[in-house]
């Protein structure tokens, strides 16, 4: 939960969703063996897990020190469904940047696309993102955009709060939990743990049909179509395969003496111990 | 045409498919064990919202309508029919009082029911009967400041977890001598009768409410004097009918999902069931029955909203949905074999539920009576 801050003007958060199939129906996702390119057509998309993380914690921080939220999302047209829904969560506007230029996008086009945007929208203290996307996985897109709009960022954060002009995270590393903090403006990924995101109520459902999503197309973010989409993209797909994992089982015989000798002898040779 | 849901109405769907997944379903075995409505639940349902769906927002709803009302309860239903037909009775309480009541009545009433303070609940049924309204013996007697009333109200859904229950009474003889009235549980000469065992819907509390020269202030009359013919029969149709039919649909739904999911998993012979003919009969004959189900009740709703006459189709909806509930359930059950009638299994629960579903707001009988009137005029 955020604390109470004393500061004299209202936060103004950014929140960036990503569309992502609906994680219950997986089993529905098909990949095109010519494009290499998922199906999307059999899965609904919704909201990307984490990102419910991040607007859960822009909604705490709105509840308690006031301030207003933007969704923003990078994504085709029936995204509008998703930024409805976090209109419905209590977010105060929504852009929807969708231009065909923008498609086939790696994190990079997409991160210049969000930075564009956010640039746009005017005067920002707080970016927040989920940590990583259910569907890509990668983590880049929160610290390339927070690099393209020269601002810090704290990623993994478990725990936020507000204080003064700026924020303390614990950030969840592989090794130890390590606690930052940063002056505004600062852009923060959140991990699971941060919050349970709430469900839209119904008169939230109700609020937000009565609010219009901005749509920004290239020429509207003032963005060369060569730094987006497919050609701004570094990242080069060569391939898409289901890796297979064999798994092997022996049984050894012999006394405590000789399995110990023979088990070590087995993990030398696999290189597991020098 | 468009057969797509409005998007505001498919996210209240997803939101309420989530809530009742999240929320109701870890009640259920308890609702079985001890068929007691969660107390709990209703502050919960009040802060998402759905108990204030056809509640205009200057009471403290949403005003979002009959179809996300519809969508609704088709979803708490899937996961418990007993919640699900709570609620919709719920909702015509607060219909009677949205379409009926005088400004200071929907002052003082909607927005704690719209909270969640307590459930609404709209008492017309007595052990005289329910479909025959003049049959009541419930009276209603005008005194200089207000009404004696004395009756037993019986079959009541959310009878002792409504503190402020609207109910029907005689105030003269024939169709213009019914009146509707709303009564603060704490007014001298009202009490809770006795808590009534179903074979299904396990959970829903069903009772009794009695009035013993219970005396009820003028200003708690809802409409005018001889108004109560008029009330109920809208209320019960347009709004009970197609709130059994949205309970009905959840059930369907979950017994096709069920049904389903034994089939897949469970073999014989070395294989799975789906694949022998006869199951898959059955489950076309399930998906069909809840596809033109859905369709009825969709329909009806959205004819509600649009402000147009509804009533024959909520009751098609109402007749064929719990029919088909009940027989989809039947088949469903025994797609699970010797299982279908363990308790262990949902399937047995779901076709208990339907079974009540049949005769509550009016039993497919008086469906048909209604529907082939109409077919004939």
């Amino acid at each position: 939960m955020a604390q109470k801050k004393s500061k004299l003007h209202e936060l103004e958060i950014i929140v960036c969703i990503k569309p992502v199939p609906d994680p219950r129906k997986w089993d529905k996702l098909k990949l095109d063996p010519e494009t290499m390119l998922l199906n999307r057509s059999q899965v609904p998309p919704v909201i990307n897990a984490l990102d419910l993380n991040a607007i859960e914690q822009a909604m705490q921080i709105k509840e308690t020190n006031g301030g207003k939220v933007t969704v923003v999302t990078m994504a085709p047209p029936d995204a509008a469904d998703q930024l409805q829904e976090a209109l419905a969560l209590g977010c105060d506007q929504a852009y929807l940047l969708s231009d065909i230029a923008f498609a086939g996008a790696d994190t990079l086009a997409t991160a210049r696309c969000l930075a564009a945007a956010i640039k746009k929208i005017g005067r920002i203290d707080l970016v927040f993102c989920g940590a990583y996307s259910l569907d890509g996985s990668t983590s880049q897109v929160g610290p390339q955009v927070a690099e393209l709009l020269e601002i810090p960022d704290l990623t993994h954060v478990v725990k936020l709060q507000i204080e003064g002009e700026g924020v303390k995270a614990e950030c969840k590393t592989e090794s130890a939990d390590v606690i930052f903090e940063s002056q505004f403006p600062a852009l923060i990924t959140f991990d699971r743990e941060v919050n349970q995101p709430r469900l839209p109520g119904m008169v939230g459902i109700r609020r937000a049909k009565d609010i219009s999503v901005v749509k920004w197309n290239a020429a509207d973010l003032g963005i060369n179509t060569d730094q987006v989409g497919l050609k701004g993209s570094p990242t080069q797909m060569l391939n898409v395969f289901t890796p297979t994992i064999g798994r092997k089982g022996e049984i050894l015989q012999g006394s405590a003496l000789e399995l110990t000798s023979q088990l070590l002898s087995k993990l030398r040779t696999e290189k597991l111990l020098q | 045409m468009d057969f797509d849901l409005p998007k505001e109405v498919a996210l209240v769907k997803r939101t309420v498919r989530d809530f009742a997944e999240k929320r109701i379903a870890p009640l259920v075995p308890e609702m079985e064990a001890t068929q007691k409505f969660p107390v709990s639940l209703i502050k919960e349902m009040g802060e998402l919202g759905i108990l204030g769906l056809i509640t205009p927002p200057e009471y403290g709803g949403s005003g979002l309508g009959y179809l996300a009302r519809m969508v609704a309860v088709e979803e708490v239903s899937r996961i418990s029919a007993a919640v699900g037909v709570s609620l919709q009775v719920h909702h015509m309480g607060v219909a009677t009082l949205v379409d009926f009541a005088s400004e200071e009545q929907k002052q003082k009433y909607l927005p704690p029911l719209s909270r969640g303070e307590y459930l609404g609940t709209c008492a017309i049924t007595e052990p005289t009967g329910g479909s025959d309204l003049l049959g009541m013996c419930s009276s209603a007697v005008s005194r200089c400041d207000g009404y004696l009333i004395n009756g037993r109200k019986c079959f009541i859904t959310n009878s002792h977890l409504c503190k402020a229950p609207i109910f029907v009474a005689k105030t003269g003889e024939g169709p213009k001598g019914i009146s509707a009235f709303v009564v603060d549980a704490d007014t001298e000469g009202f009490a809770y009768g006795r808590e009534e065992h179903k074979m299904g819907l396990w959970g829903a509390n069903t009772g009794e409410l009695i009035f013993n020269n219970c005396r009820v202030p003028k200003e708690n009359l809802i409409g005018d004097e001889g108004d109560g013919m008029k009330v109920a029969l809208k209320i019960i149709s347009e709004v009970g009918r197609a709130g059994m039919a949205a309970t009905a649909l959840g059930i369907l739904q979950a017994s096709f999902e069920e049904a389903v999911k034994f089939a897949k998993e469970r073999t014989l012979y070395g294989k799975p069931i789906s694949n022998l003919q006869a199951i898959q009969w059955n489950i076309a004959d399930i998906s069909a029955q809840l596809d033109s189900s859905r369709m009825l009740c969709y329909r009806a709703a959205w004819l509600k909203d649009a402000g147009r006459d509804c009533s024959i189709e909520t009751t098609m909806a109402k007749t064929y949905v719990t029919e088909s509930a009940l027989q989809c359930s039947k088949k469903a059950l025994e797609i699970h074999g010797g299982c279908g009638t363990m308790m262990e299994y949902n399937i047995q629960r779901f076709f208990r539920d339907a079974m009540v579903c049949i005769s509550a707001g009016g039993t497919s009988e008086i469906g048909k009576l209604v529907i082939s009137r109409a077919a004939l005029s």
